[in-house]
């Protein structure tokens, strides 16, 4: 038994996929920009493009930082899940093996945070 | 004359007798049913007690001679709130903005008096010595008289200032409160000897005084006479609860070797999350109090690794060790404060209190306290927060955060050894991707992952669908937070305008 309890003692995972009408929770992390206080979390529907989220999306939620629009998308660093990735922009989310409660962390060469500070 | 002749007068008893007749002999051995079955939660946690009766009571206080003192000590409190109330002692206060640290303390602190109390009286059922049973009855009703005395002091903020209207409807709903909710639904859902190792010990003992103390001292600094006099009514309780933490911890490492290190692992969880909750008064010291006690840094040093240093040294004839990761609380007290308060800063659209940037002034005082993090690291954030805001464009974080799944703060902390890189670790369970801010979170969840699979994450609540809707207004109107009352940046708040307004009035009357 994975507790300590006084009976049987299983419940599902409150975060279970089915809980989210079919869309998936994706964690985005801009490396860097601490101005942002923590990774978010998105929700998303599978099949959306990745080059997609960075196109339409994260503008809505990074786009107040000055160094946002200087990212040049195809020479950014990525990991998913703690492996080294490289996305298919065109493929959906899925496609490109992000899936629910994904963490995908990237890094803009060249653009480090404001003030020499990670801000 | 048949007069009634009076009954012969008993022998008064001496005070052990009348110890041990009101606590000891009060239990008694069952005879209709089996006692494993009248206490059931008593050995499945693992813990051996070979004798309830070498339990030691230090205080040997019994229920008349405790209602005799609690008594004295409310008619003191009551007399000192009603002269607070009638003197209007909230004009006394340093400024408007430190009523945002009540904020924090009524929503997030009050409530778990409360649920202390329903804790304590849940184990004083269950325990089979009349020793300990009698200490936490005592204790329940404390927490209980303690939740009370903290919403009556605070009522009278709640006649001027925003934000207090509906502490415990927030603390079931707001997301930073599920930090604290969730640290005490772990602990009152866990064995009576982890309850009483989570809160009496690790809660009571080790980290109390990184609670208590900020917020008394700096109520006392701030001119809040009515939550000081709450804190020295509390205070008599509080010696009494530290030494059942400590009573209960020697008690159960004495009775039986084994266990040793059942106990080791529960000192190390509720360390890690006694801390983790703590990040909420590290912000509060450092950059809520308009008059400042001490930094965040020096509280952490003085009754942490001072005090604890001292508690773990006496503790190590039983075995036992200090808990896992202090090392990893003692790198980052040169950062809590200002990553939390910059969380805060993210998300005040979401808030029952206000946030507010740092004064010059403050941020010489925070760059002394903090010379080797503060100038380096974040006065530069709260620079280029401070270029916005004067174009007119105040940051807000737009979207939500990602949740450690143990502690339920947002993914915030950074690495040990590097304050410039987010800390993220994950585990699987059945298939499943979990996320933690630490190292400390992780293992909780991997010793008994079917506890944490089920916590309530706010932010995926709101994706889910549980929080009153998807817009931020509807998710504000479900936790009762008045929107553009409540929450936002403190500068413009209706508090700041009463203030100004009193202020203003003050100097024109001059007395």
């Amino acid at each position: 038994m994975t507790v300590t309890a006084i009976g049987p003692y299983e419940f599902k995972s409150r975060d279970h996929v089915d809980n989210f009408h079919g869309n998936r929770v994706v964690y985005w992390h801009w490396e860097e920009h601490l101005m942002f206080c923590a990774a978010i979390a998105l929700m998303l529907p599978p099949a959306m493009p990745f080059g997609e989220v960075l196109g339409n999306v994260l503008p809505g939620c990074y786009g107040m930082h000055p160094e946002f629009s200087q990212i040049v998308w195809p020479k950014v660093t990525w990991m998913l899940d703690s492996r080294p990735f490289k996305p298919d922009m065109e493929a959906g989310l899925a496609a490109n093996h992000v899936g629910h409660k994904s963490l995908l962390r990237f890094w803009t060469p060249g653009l480090h945070g404001l003030g020499g500070a990670v801000v | 004359m048949n007069a009634m002749q009076p009954p012969p007068k008993l022998k008064k008893l001496s005070l052990k007798e009348r110890y041990a007749h009101l606590t000891r002999e009060l239990g008694w051995k069952t005879t209709y049913q089996p006692m494993d079955k009248v206490f059931p939660y008593a050995e499945y946690e693992g813990i051996k007690i070979h004798d309830w009766d070498a339990w030691e009571d230090p205080f040997r206080l019994t229920m008349d001679a405790y209602w005799k003192y609690q008594a004295e000590k409310e008619r003191k409190l009551y007399a000192v709130i009603d002269s607070f109330a009638q003197n209007n002692g909230h004009l006394n206060i340093t400024d408007a903005r430190y009523v945002n640290a009540l904020k924090l303390f009524l929503t997030g602190v009050s409530p778990l008096e409360y649920s202390a109390h329903r804790g304590y009286a849940h184990v004083g059922r269950h325990f089979v010595g009349a020793g300990p049973r009698i200490a936490c009855q005592m204790q329940a009703i404390d927490e209980l008289r303690h939740a009370q005395t903290q919403l009556h002091t605070m009522s009278h903020y709640n006649k001027f200032f925003d934000g207090l209207h509906d502490s415990r409807h927030m603390h079931d709903r707001v997301w930073y409160l599920s930090v604290p909710k969730s640290f005490f639904e772990d602990a009152c859902s866990a064995g009576p000897f982890e309850y009483l190792t989570a809160i009496s010990f690790s809660f009571e003992y080790v980290l109390t005084n990184l609670l208590f103390v900020p917020f008394m001292s700096g109520a006392a600094f701030n001119g809040d006479m009515a939550t000081v006099t709450f804190g020295f009514s509390a205070q008599s309780d509080e010696a009494r609860h530290m030494t059942l933490g400590l009573e209960i911890i020697k008690f159960m490492l004495e009775q039986d070797e084994a266990n040793v290190p059942i106990v080791q692992r529960w000192i190390d969880k509720w360390f890690w999350r006694g801390y983790r909750l703590l990040a909420l008064v590290a912000m509060m010291m450092d950059y809520m109090l308009p008059k400042r006690i001490m930094s965040w840094d020096e509280a952490w040093e003085m009754y942490f690794e001072q005090a604890g240093d001292a508690l773990f040294n006496d503790l190590s004839r039983y075995g036992i060790r200090k808990p896992k990761y202090f090392e990893v609380a003692s790198k980052e007290k040169h950062r809590l404060s200002h990553e939390v308060w910059a969380t805060f800063y993210n998300y005040t659209q979401a808030t029952a209190f206000h946030t507010w940037l740092p004064s010059e002034e403050e941020m010489k005082w925070l760059s002394a306290k903090y010379p080797d993090t503060f100038d380096r690291l974040y006065r530069p954030r709260f620079e280029c927060w401070r270029a916005m805001e004067e174009k007119g464009n105040r940051y807000y974080n737009p979207t939500l955060p990602q949740l450690c799944v143990t502690c339920q703060i947002p993914m915030i902390f950074t690495e040990p050894d590097d304050p410039t890189t987010t800390c993220f670790r994950a585990t699987e369970y059945k298939g499943e991707r979990y996320h933690f801010c630490s190292d400390g979170c992780k293992d909780i969840f991997c010793y008994e992952p079917e506890k944490y699979v089920q916590s309530w994450l706010p932010v995926h609540q709101i994706y889910q669908g549980n929080c009153g809707g998807a817009d931020l207004k509807d998710v504000i109107a479900w936790y009762h937070i008045n929107f553009g009352v409540d929450n936002f940046d403190y500068t413009g708040s209706p508090d700041q305008k009463l203030w100004d307004e009193w202020q203003l009035q003050r100097s024109s009357n001059p007395v």
